[in-house]
Order: C-alpha cells, then sequence, then structure tokens
C-alpha cells in the first residue's frame, strides 16, 4: 500500500519535486500495489499531472481517493491536453522565399513610398489651403510654433553655449602653435553657422518635438481620437500633420539663429580666456570672415530639416498600431531614422554646395 | 407615449427608404474572411441593433459603414453617397449627416468638455462664438450634464459623463444617423439604465436613425426596433426583436436566454415604459 498525505499543490511540491518524480515510478512498477489518496489534504492540477505522469497515463488500483480529487483525475484521463500553437507571422507565411536583407529593403521601400505619399498629400493639402484661405489652422500652428521652437530655447542654448566653447578651446590650443590665433573667428564663423548650428538644433529638435509628435498621434490612434476626426469629416493630414511640418520649418531656422548665436557667444568667451581676444575684436571680424552665403545655407538646411524631422514623425505616428508595444516601437523609429534623415541630407548638402562660401 | 417605428405595426406603413445599403461585402482582414456576401439596409427613422459573438466583426462592420476600413468587395451607400470612391466633398457632406459614439468615447483628451462638443461647430467655420456657446451648452443640458462640467477636462470624468460627453459631441450637428458602439459598455447598471432612457428620450426628441452594436441584452431591449444578427461571416437574421429571438441559432438562443418573455409585445413595452418613467427628464 502506498498512501500520500499532505498537500499536493505546485508550491507544496516545490522541494521534493526532484525527490518525488524518481520514487513515484519506482512505485508504480509495482503493478498490484494499493494507492491511497485519501490523506492527501490539498491536490491541485499541477500535483494532479505529477502523478498522472508518474503513473505513465495508466492509474494504479486506487485504495481510496477524495471526491473532489478525482474530478482532476477525470480531467486527465479525459485526454491530453491541445499542444500549444505557435504563433504564424501572416507575412512569413505568405513569402518563405523572402531573405531578412530582402525584406529590410522592402521594409524601407514601403517607407520610403508612404513618406512620399504622405508629402504629396501635404502637398495638395496645401493647394487646397491656398485656394480656401479661411480653412488655414493657425491656432494649431501656432501651437506647434511655440511648443516646438519657444520651448526648444533653454536646451539648444545650454547644449550650444558649451559645445561652442569645447569648439573654441580646442582649436585656440592648435592654433596658438602657430601663432594663428586669430583665426579661431574664421574656424568658429565658418562652422557653425554653416553647419554645426543647423545640425546640433535638428539632432535636439528631432530628439524632443519628433518623439512627442509621434507618440501624440500614437497615443490619439490608441485612444481612437483619429477615427474620431476621421468621422467628423476633419482630414488627419491637414488638421494634424500639415501645421505639424510647417510649423517646425519655420521655427528650425529660428532656433538655429538661436543656437548658432549662444555657440559663437561661448566660442567667444572661450577666445577671450584663451587666447585673449578681445569679445569685441571677434564680433567685428566675423563678417569679414564668414561669407553671408553660409548664413543663407544654413537656414535652407534649417527649414528642410525642420520639415523633415516633422514629416517622418507623423510617419512613423500614423503608423503606430493601438497597443503600447507599437507605440514604443514607433517613437524609437521616429527618432533615430529623423536624425538619421538629418544627418544624410546634411552630407548631400556639404557635397554639392563643397564650392559655396568657403 | 412612444412614437418609434417598431412600437407600430409593421404592415400598417411601407417600408421606409433605407439611409444605409450594404450590398456583397467582402471583408478580409489578416489573411481571414470576416464576412462574406452581406447585404444590409437600415431604414429611415429605426433604430437597428447589431449583435454577435465576440469576434464575429460587429465592431468591423460598424468601422465600414463610417469609412474607417475599407471592403475588400461589396458597396456600401450611405444617404446615397457610396463611400469610398465619392469626391471628398461628399463624403464631408455624408459626415456632417451622422455622429458616432465610440466605445471608450474617444474625446481630444487635450480639449476640455465644452471645447469638444464644439469641436464640429467649429469646424463650419460659419457660426459665431456666441452662437456656438449657446448651441454647445444647450446640448450638454440635454445629455444631463451641468454647466460647470464644460469646463473640465476628459481625464476628470466618470465612465458615464464621458460617455455624455461623447453623444454630445455625436449630436451637436443634429445629425439624422446616429452609430453607437457598445453605448452601454463599461458602465454600471445604474448609469446604463440613465444612459439607455436619455438616448431613448433624445431619438424621440430628434427622430434619429440609429444604428447600435451591442452585447448587452438590457440595451437591446430597451432601444432595439430590429436586430442584425451576425453570425458564420453573414447577417443570419435582420427582423424584429420578437422575431429574431425565437430564431432556432445556438447564438441567438443563448443570447436571449431566459430572456425570451420580455421581448413580446406586453412585456417589452412595460418593461420600456418603466425605462421612460425611471430616467425621466435628466
Amino acid at each position: 500500500m502506498a498512501r500520500l498525505r499532505g498537500d499536493w499543490t505546485v508550491l507544496g511540491l516545490l522541494r521534493h519535486a526532484g525527490a518525488l518524480a524518481a520514487d513515484l515510478p519506482a512505485l508504480r512498477a509495482d503493478a498490484t500495489l494499493q494507492w491511497d489518496l485519501s490523506a492527501v489534504s490539498r491536490l491541485d492540477t499541477a500535483g494532479a499531472l505529477l502523478l498522472w505522469r508518474a503513473w505513465s497515463g495508466q492509474p494504479p488500483p486506487l485504495a481510496g481517493t477524495r471526491p473532489e480529487h478525482r474530478a482532476l483525475f477525470d480531467l486527465l484521463a479525459a485526454g491530453p491536453a491541445p499542444r500549444r500553437a505557435r504563433r504564424v507571422d501572416a507575412t512569413a507565411s505568405e513569402k518563405p522565399a523572402v531573405n531578412a536583407l530582402q525584406a529590410s529593403f522592402v521594409g524601407l521601400a514601403t517607407h520610403l513610398l508612404a513618406v512620399t505619399a504622405l508629402a504629396g498629400q501635404l502637398l495638395l493639402d496645401a493647394l487646397t489651403l491656398m485656394r480656401h484661405p479661411g480653412a488655414i489652422p493657425w491656432r494649431e500652428l501656432s501651437a506647434n510654433v511655440y511648443r516646438t521652437g519657444t520651448q526648444a530655447l533653454g536646451i539648444t542654448a545650454l547644449v550650444g553655449f558649451l559645445v561652442g566653447i569645447t569648439l573654441s578651446y580646442l582649436t585656440a590650443r592648435q592654433l596658438q602653435n602657430y601663432g594663428a590665433d586669430i583665426f579661431v573667428i574664421n574656424i568658429l564663423g565658418l562652422s557653425i553657422p554653416r553647419e554645426l548650428g543647423p545640425l546640433l538644433a535638428a539632432i535636439i529638435v528631432a530628439g524632443r518635438s519628433g518623439s512627442s509628435m509621434t507618440a501624440q498621434l500614437g497615443v490619439m490612434r490608441v485612444t481612437q481620437e483619429l477615427d474620431a476626426l476621421s468621422v467628423l469629416g476633419i482630414s488627419h493630414t491637414l488638421r494634424l500633420v500639415l501645421p505639424k511640418v510647417l510649423a517646425l520649418a519655420v521655427a528650425l531656422p529660428l532656433v538655429v539663429v538661436w543656437t548658432s548665436a549662444v555657440m559663437l557667444g561661448g566660442g567667444m568667451l572661450a577666445a577671450q580666456a584663451e587666447l585673449g581676444i578681445d569679445p569685441l575684436r571677434f564680433v567685428q571680424g566675423l563678417p569679414a570672415a564668414v561669407p553671408i552665403a553660409n548664413l543663407l545655407l544654413g537656414w535652407t538646411k534649417a527649414v528642410l530639416f525642420g520639415g523633415l524631422i516633422a514629416l517622418l514623425a507623423c510617419h512613423f505616428g500614423l503608423r503606430i498600431e493601438p497597443n503600447t508595444e507599437s507605440l514604443g516601437a514607433g517613437v524609437t523609429q521616429s527618432v533615430v531614422v529623423s536624425i538619421t534623415a538629418v544627418i544624410v541630407v546634411d552630407a548631400i548638402f556639404a557635397v554639392a554646395f563643397s564650392n559655396v562660401g568657403l | 407615449m412612444d412614437g418609434g417605428a417598431a412600437e407600430r405595426p409593421a404592415s400598417a406603413v411601407a417600408a421606409p427608404p433605407a439611409l444605409i445599403e450594404v450590398r456583397g461585402l467582402l471583408t478580409v482582414m489578416a489573411g481571414t474572411v470576416i464576412h462574406r456576401d452581406l447585404d444590409l439596409d437600415v431604414r429611415e427613422g429605426e433604430m437597428l441593433a447589431l449583435i454577435g459573438g465576440s469576434g464575429s466583426g460587429k465592431t468591423t462592420l460598424l468601422r465600414m459603414l463610417l469609412g474607417l476600413e475599407v471592403p475588400a468587395a461589396g458597396t456600401i451607400k450611405v444617404f446615397g453617397h457610396p463611400l469610398g470612391r465619392c469626391a471628398r466633398i461628399d463624403l464631408e457632406c455624408v459626415r456632417h449627416r451622422w455622429g458616432v459614439l465610440f466605445q471608450q468615447g474617444a474625446l481630444f483628451t487635450a480639449l476640455t468638455v465644452f471645447d469638444n462638443v464644439a469641436l464640429p461647430l467649429r469646424e463650419l467655420k460659419s457660426l459665431d462664438p456666441g452662437m456656438i456657446e449657446t448651441l454647445v451648452m444647450m446640448k450638454l443640458t440635454q445629455v444631463g450634464l451641468r454647466p460647470e462640467d464644460g469646463a473640465k477636462m476628459p481625464s476628470e470624468l466618470s465612465g458615464g459623463m464621458i460617455k455624455r460627453v461623447a453623444l454630445a459631441r455625436a449630436l451637436i450637428l443634429d445629425p439624422q444617423l446616429l452609430f453607437l458602439d457598445e453605448p452601454t459598455a463599461g458602465l454600471d447598471p445604474d448609469s446604463s439604465k440613465q444612459f439607455v432612457a436619455l438616448i431613448r428620450a433624445l431619438r424621440r426628441e430628434l427622430r434619429l436613425t440609429v444604428v447600435m452594436v451591442t452585447h448587452d441584452v438590457d440595451t437591446l431591449l430597451a432601444l432595439a426596433d430590429r436586430v442584425a444578427v451576425l453570425a458564420d461571416r453573414h447577417l443570419i437574421a435582420v427582423d424584429e426583436l420578437a422575431k429574431v429571438a425565437r430564431l432556432p441559432h445556438p447564438f441567438v438562443s443563448n443570447f436571449f436566454m431566459g430572456h425570451l418573455q420580455r421581448c413580446e409585445g406586453q412585456g417589452l413595452a412595460g418593461f420600456r415604459a418603466t425605462l421612460d418613467e425611471a430616467g425621466g427628464p435628466a
């Protein structure tokens, strides 16, 4: 007679699982041995399954069981639980030949296509607005200029100031070696308004405003606000995307002017401390050292960067599915892609305009 | 006394024109067929309830009727305009003639209650602020909200109030057609009864045609004139409540289990009368 007692539950068996797994089948090997389960105080599904497995699905002669426990064995006797189904990826099963590289190209192509379509729709919307100037969403525009521009002034100033100081210190040391101290004005004056100001401001704004635009649209998808706009006959692109793109294209050049100015200010202070260049002389030297084309080039890039960041942010925002995972992934993608795109466009500009303003 | 179409004998009047016409609808999502050969007419002035098991595609069908999803095949006409392939201006006209109450309300979380309800009016760009304010406050009172609720943000509202605000927004343009997606889901029994009584009262006042998705028997009994049952990828029945309730289909018999008596003429009229009295003017 094998007599079981105590708690045969998942918690009660935790410590004895190993020993029981060895002992129980050994007991079951004697086919005539009677099993008495009437002293088992508690039995749960896991405990019953442990016994059932030890019995290899063939219950031994039972001397006694409680009725409430017998129901569990009846459940196990009814047949094995169905095997879990693996999630079938619809896209993978449709095109088994597509490998990872091809898939990423296809993904890139669909994104490019969708962004182009979105940009085209924005162009159409802009034309509609030109014909109906009353429908221009001024409130959204100004709200977006405030959020993406005015509210970014603090952080861009701080970062710009520090980068300006760093840059000035590093170049000052090198220039001192050649006695070419005064050229620090040329180096800062050329690199900041043309290259560093727009790039730095764009990267900060992409991280700040790009992510918030994507998240805003994504949450509106989750809360069905986008659907609510649709059924009211309000166009998503005209009301949500276009104001963001236009506002950032207006705000970013202004932020760039501000960031560049603060950067030059930082550089100027560092130049005074390190090289003893008088701030007045620095300011007077700038116009002579920097052709005006550099400023125009910097602003053109800033307009383009602004539009691009907002366009990509909205593209990823509108693609967000109504679940939390998709929201996180969408925001990450948006920031990474827009910063990459800004750097790529900047590189194209650098090559295309290499003989302008230098 | 109730003037709804179902309370009159069906044979006494000719069938009113259809506001919504669905023909041969085929819906495919993620490789699975959701609807096949689905036909549906929603007649003017009626309250049509759409019921079906979970996963039967009720919400998807509603989204199709709203033009939020595009069918794989088939046509959907609302007010005689085919959805999906008509000019945008046409679609805008259609959208000014319907109101939608989403399941979670879908209030614009960045706007106050007042601004939420005022948004459809402001979109018209032709009303002066004073008129908008009067219209919004009238509508808020009509759905049983106090004037001071207008200044609240959606995040400060209870579930029942969110539904009321969403209903006010759906009705602000005095539409002919109202869509309700699970109007009483997530409400406690008391708020649910009040909300149903409110919809009944508004429907009488505004002569609305209503399409409603629901899984709540009480809501269905209180509101529906006709019931469309979605099962096995198409509508297995579109008929009056009492007839649908006796349909020999496993889903239908489970759905109405224990409620059959209440679906008959006397029981139903009595239930609706008590509801109207209890709900009263909010």
